[in-house]
């Protein structure tokens, strides 16, 4: 017998460093927040090609990808995650983005198909909620 | 240093104090925390006495300016003599572009020099590399060969200026590629000043530029100390860094005790290879952050210098009282610095920068105001050298050395810093030491789960952070945001085309593989790297040779 958690499926999510940046204390503690939030997290590591990327969403199911990058590489990088992820007929992932990340790049990510852009002093749970709205069928 | 029956007295009154006069006031206004403690836990006492630290002996544990144990300071004088080095972290774009915010900064009064490079560089990719896409010049200048580091110091005579250079795995590489500069330049090797990071160990626990695996990385590292032991007498071999531990969340204790704990790793490294720790003990050099808990903060660096000269001493047996000395650049803390509200971060800043000059810091750099949005602006640079300027000229800090001494509660935490930073160092050489302790993971996790408490603390309002969990309003960016042009990554790729064709090909190649046989061998890489560097053979080109004979760390990635 399915004990009750079993019974709904848990949301899952690719915590993931595109690029060479060296800096997950966000992407961390995110991750960790979004595990505590009963939600199944698989962190990428560091310096992952959007390639990798994409394959390792495809491989773990997942239905959230978090980027996170610290280096202005953002531009470049998360617009091609979410190329890829398309090509692979992930279309539907809901592609997260972190980061210091200037007010002026969210319109254009978001216009590449990043559906919500954190930047630092969010609190954690704002993204927990945020997920689990958007999953849900809830608008942003 | 305290007369016992004194203090036992003091006790009394103490508890006549705390049972009368303060018990009736708090029984009137309860204070607005039942607990109060250091962002590393320390217990802060309401009023701190003697009684917090009763064992304290001045000749013993505080000494004088610039003599053993150096809590006070490593020289006699300290600012009196000469006021720390300004010193902004900067680059950006190509050699170019950061050459010209390196005159700058010299225009305006900066004292010395302090390079950013680019991630690909940092991590020993040419800047046409695939794994360089989109990250060429973003967090630093993009240096590939000794063409682009040629630019980079053009009309800067090596001679007049310091220079420090945040650079780690690949750190043999640009420090050659200084030398050939210098030689060009006409200037005396000997002469030249400066620090390079070459700090591996918390590349692995933190800040994630790592190349090579942790034993082949410390051979490196000796490498550079058995040669600048002889060929760059006042060159800091390496600048042991707790900065970015600290950022990545642990606390002010273990930014001390892991930052130490790397050093002894360091030192007993060198010892290991048969060099005299006085050979390279005084070369050492170390790097701190300066975060938000003010007084626990000046008294960690009092801490670290105190526990620092005791190692050396104790248990290295250095004779040599450079050795003992602690010296360290202090660097703000970029990651208490807010998005929201901006203008704000001038103002911890300016708090930030005098901590570490009440903790008594050889340099400094100041973070600007925008760097939780971008790269530092030339206007927000300014402010923030600025800021440094104030503390150093106007407001008097600098005129006494080490002034907070003999404060009850900063005396009190100095002891408990080092107490619990020598507690971690035990637990870590029970480990079999830092190198061990990392590859088990054993310092990430601490510096993870602290990280998480202080995010936690944030989104449960223990610990404020002005305009983002409390005094929010909306508000725009005042200020203009620096922009890297993003021409730069073409303009590296072609320069790199034309060098290779246009560079002397057989002496390139020979010289490559000469290092080849040299690292494979057991032999001191540096010599070689200098001629593969001076037949200009590329950082890529070199790190890949380097990549072949000792071969790449793959980081754990829990959480």
């Amino acid at each position: 017998m399915p004990d009750s958690v079993g019974l709904e499926a848990k949301i899952r999510v690719l915590i993931a460093k595109p690029g060479l940046d060296g800096h997950d204390r966000g992407a961390k503690v995110i991750a960790r927040a979004l595990r505590d939030a009963g939600m199944e997290v698989i962190y990428t590591g560091l310096r992952q090609t959007p390639e990798q990327i994409a394959e390792a969403a495809l491989q773990e199911d997942v239905q959230v990808v978090g980027l996170s990058s610290l280096s202005g590489a953002h531009r470049h990088l998360f617009p091609r995650v979410v190329e890829l992820l398309r090509e692979k007929g992930m279309g539907d992932v809901l592609v997260l983005g972190g980061g210091v990340i200037p007010e002026k790049d969210i319109t254009s990510l978001k216009e590449a198909g990043i559906t919500e852009v954190f930047t630092p002093g969010t609190p954690t749970g704002a993204v927990v909620e945020f997920i689990r709205r958007r999953l849900s069928g809830g608008g942003a | 240093m305290y007369d016992k029956e004194k203090l036992a007295s003091l006790a009394k009154q103490k508890e006549a104090w705390e049972t009368g006069p303060a018990a009736k006031t708090l029984a009137r206004f309860p204070e607005q925390r039942k607990e109060y403690s250091t962002a590393s836990g320390i217990p802060v006492p309401r009023s701190a006495t003697p009684l917090d630290a009763p064992e304290l002996d001045y000749a013993r544990d505080l000494g004088f300016p610039g003599e053993y144990p150096f809590t006070r300071g490593v020289q006699p004088t300290m600012y009196r003599g000469r006021a720390w080095t300004m010193r902004q972290y900067a680059g950006f774009g190509d050699a170019e572009e950061s050459n010209r915010r390196y005159k700058y900064l010299l225009q305006q009064g900066q004292t010395g020099l302090s390079v950013a490079f680019d991630l690909p560089t940092q991590i020993g990719y040419d800047s046409d590399h695939p794994m360089a896409y989109g990250e060429v010049g973003r967090v630093g200048v993009a240096i590939s060969s000794l063409e682009d580091m040629e630019t980079l110091f053009a009309g800067i005579p090596l001679n007049k200026v310091s220079t420090s250079m945040t650079i780690n795995a690949p750190a043999a590489v640009l420090l050659a590629m200084y030398i050939a500069v210098a030689e060009k330049q006409g200037v005396d090797v000997k002469a030249l000043d400066g620090t390079i990071q070459n700090d591996i160990l918390k590349e692995y626990a933190a800040r994630g530029t790592y190349i090579f695996p942790p034993r082949q990385s410390m051979r490196l590292i000796t490498d550079i100390f058995a040669y600048c032991a002889g060929e760059l007498p006042n060159w800091n071999s390496i600048s042991i860094s707790g900065y970015h531990m600290r950022e990545a969340g642990c606390t002010a204790a273990q930014e001390v005790a892991f930052t130490l704990a790397n050093a002894i790793a360091y030192v007993q490294a060198g010892r290991d290879a048969g060099l005299d720790v006085d050979s390279f003990g005084p070369r050492l050099a170390f790097f701190f952050n300066s975060h938000m808990d003010f007084f626990e903060e000046v008294a960690k660096f009092r801490a670290a210098r105190r526990l620092w000269a005791r190692l050396m001493k104790e248990r290295f047996g250095a004779r040599n009282p450079r050795s003992w000395m602690l010296r360290f650049h202090t660097q703000t803390a970029g990651s208490t610095l807010t998005a929201q509200q901006p203008e704000n971060n001038v103002v911890r800043v300016a708090l930030q920068a005098l901590a570490a000059v009440l903790g008594g810091t050889q340099s400094l750099h100041t973070n600007s105001r925008d760097e939780a949005l971008a790269l530092p602006s030339e206007d927000s640079v300014r402010i923030a050298l600025r800021t440094q300027q104030i503390v150093a000229y106007e407001s008097g800090v600098a005129d006494s050395v080490d002034p907070l001494a003999g404060s009850y509660l900063v005396e009190y935490l100095t002891s408990q810093i080092e107490a619990k930073a020598r507690e971690y160092i035990e637990k870590i050489d029970a480990m079999g030491g830092a190198v061990a302790a990392i590859e088990r993971g054993f310092i990430q996790n601490e510096i993870q789960d602290s990280a998480y408490r202080y995010q936690k603390e944030i989104e449960d309002g223990r610990r404020t952070v002005v305009g983002v969990n409390r005094f929010q309003t909306e508000t725009q960016v005042p200020f203009d945001l620096l922009e890297v042009d993003p021409a730069v990554e073409a303009r590296q790729r072609a320069r790199l085309t034309e060098l290779r064709l246009r560079r002397d090909s057989a002496q390139t190649s020979a010289a490559l593989a000469a290092l080849k046989d040299t690292a494979a061998g057991g032999g001191n890489v540096m010599p070689a790297i200098l001629r593969a560097v001076r037949a200009y053979a590329t950082l890529g080109e070199i790190i890949d040779v380097l990549r072949g004979v000792f071969g790449e760390y793959r980081s754990a990635v829990a959480f």
